[in-house]
This record gives structure tokens, C-alpha cells and sequence, in this order.
């Protein structure tokens, strides 16, 4: 089956995206699909490269990004709540003219068209985070 | 292909936190694929319709009022949980756009007719 995730909620306020990590492994381990992973709100905080949580708690981004890696997997941080929220690519960071920019490698910013795409496109699509 | 049946569970009240905003703006984007799209508002976020609510009070937009503009984007399909209205005190001209009322059990039935539910 094909699996689309959504996730809502940021690493470090939210046990939703620890759950959603799961979730992906569970799907893969299953044998089924992931057509996409889809960051939106506090959820793009998972696509950070800059985050430094403690050695003995969990480091959801850098999970993220080895599932991602793995299974080659097509990661989309929602572009208009990363910029919100401080989650950019080098490509925004030259057109806002910021010095920096956090977006990890194997996530990609996109708009909101990839939601509705993998709504469509997928066998089931669940959200974490309410 | 025929187009995918979507609907939108909203969820959440209106401020407080961006769930509201965020929904507005994934039903904006699916209803530019031209999909089958309806709303159904339950739980407290009834609130989100209320006609008489003032967001700039809070240096927020005033959520009605965008919601108000979805006829001009052809999204008229909108239905709101009886029982939420009931539970909070509101009548359905409390409400900012026209809407259908459904039971709870009816809405459970609503949530299977749909290829994919989008919950905000």
C-alpha cells in the first residue's frame, strides 16, 4: 500500500513527530510504500540541520534524514511554513538575503501542491500532530 | 481519472495556535487541482466560523473573514457537526458562510464516502 505522512509537529514540543518516525519505520518494515513525507507547520522544524538536542534524547532530524537517505525517500517541508519559521534552503536564504540557511540534505522545500498530489496519489495519507 | 474526494476535518479553534490558518491554506491549494473538496468542521473548530470575531485585537487575521472568501474560489461544499454548535452555545446564524448541519453518526458515514481525509 501506498503511504503518504504528514507531520505537524516540531521535535522537542511534540511526541507526534517521534510517533510519525515510527510510523514511517512500521510502514517500511511492512513491506508497504512511502509515496512522500510531508512537513507542515512546527513539523518543519524536523528538517532543521540546526537543531542540537541532548546526546540522551532522541535526535528526530538527523532519524529523519538517515530514514530518508535509506529508503530514498521524497521529503517536502511545506516553503511558506519554513520560511515562517526559520527552515530554509540555501535558494531562499539568497533571495531573503539571510546569512545562513538550516534546511538538512534529503529534505526539499516545496509548496502545498505536494500534499494535494500525494492526497491523491496515495493509498492512505495520515497526519500526526493535531 | 476521476477527481479525488477530498475532505478536510478542521479540528481547531480559531487562534491560539496556526492549525486554523494552515488548514486555509492546503484547502486553498487543493481546490486549485480541481478536486472533489468538502469541509466539515467539528469540535471546537466551529469557533473558526463565527461572524463575530476580531483577530487584529490579537494581531492575528480575522479567520472568518478569510474563510468568508471561499465561495470565490468555488468551495461551497461546507458542513459543521450539530452537536459541536449544541456543546458551545452557537445556532447556525452565528456563522459566517452557509453551511449544512450533520449529526455525528451521519459525519461517520461522510468520513468513508471520501477518498482521503485531510485533519487540521
Amino acid at each position: 500500500m501506498k503511504f503518504t505522512i504528514a507531520i505537524y509537529g516540531a521535535p522537542g514540543s511534540s511526541q507526534s513527530a517521534q510517533s510519525a518516525l515510527n510510523f514511517a519505520n512500521a510502514v517500511l518494515a511492512q513491506g508497504h510504500e512511502i509515496y512522500r513525507l510531508f512537513f507542515y507547520a512546527d513539523g518543519v522544524h524536523n528538517g532543521s540541520q540546526l537543531a542540537c538536542p541532548p546526546q540522551d534524547e532522541a535526535n528526530l532530524p538527523q532519524q529523519w534524514q538517515q530514514l530518508i537517505q535509506k529508503n530514498n525517500l521524497d521529503a517536502v517541508v511545506c516553503i511558506a511554513a519554513g520560511l515562517r519559521r526559520g527552515v530554509i534552503d540555501n535558494t531562499e536564504a539568497d533571495r531573503y538575503e539571510k546569512d545562513s540557511h538550516n534546511l538538512r540534505a534529503d529534505f526539499e522545500l516545496s509548496g502545498l501542491g505536494q500534499l494535494v498530489d500525494a492526497a491523491v496519489q496515495s493509498d492512505r495519507l495520515i497526519t500526526f500532530g493535531n | 481519472m476521476s477527481a479525488t474526494k477530498i475532505l478536510v476535518n478542521l479540528t481547531q479553534p480559531p487562534y491560539g495556535n496556526s492549525r486554523a490558518k494552515d488548514a486555509i491554506d492546503a484547502i486553498l491549494a487543493a481546490s486549485a487541482y480541481e478536486q472533489d473538496l468538502r469541509l466539515v468542521f467539528t469540535g471546537d473548530g466551529v469557533f473558526q466560523l463565527i461572524k463575530q470575531q476580531n483577530g487584529q485585537a490579537i494581531k492575528q487575521k480575522n479567520l472568518a473573514a478569510l474563510l468568508s472568501a471561499f465561495p470565490l474560489y468555488e468551495i461551497n461544499q461546507v458542513f459543521v457537526q450539530s452537536s459541536a454548535l449544541n456543546e458551545r452555545g452557537l445556532a447556525e446564524n452565528d456563522l459566517a458562510l452557509p453551511v449544512t448541519l450533520m449529526t455525528d453518526d451521519e459525519i461517520g458515514v461522510f468520513f468513508e464516502q471520501h477518498d482521503c481525509v485531510l485533519s487540521f
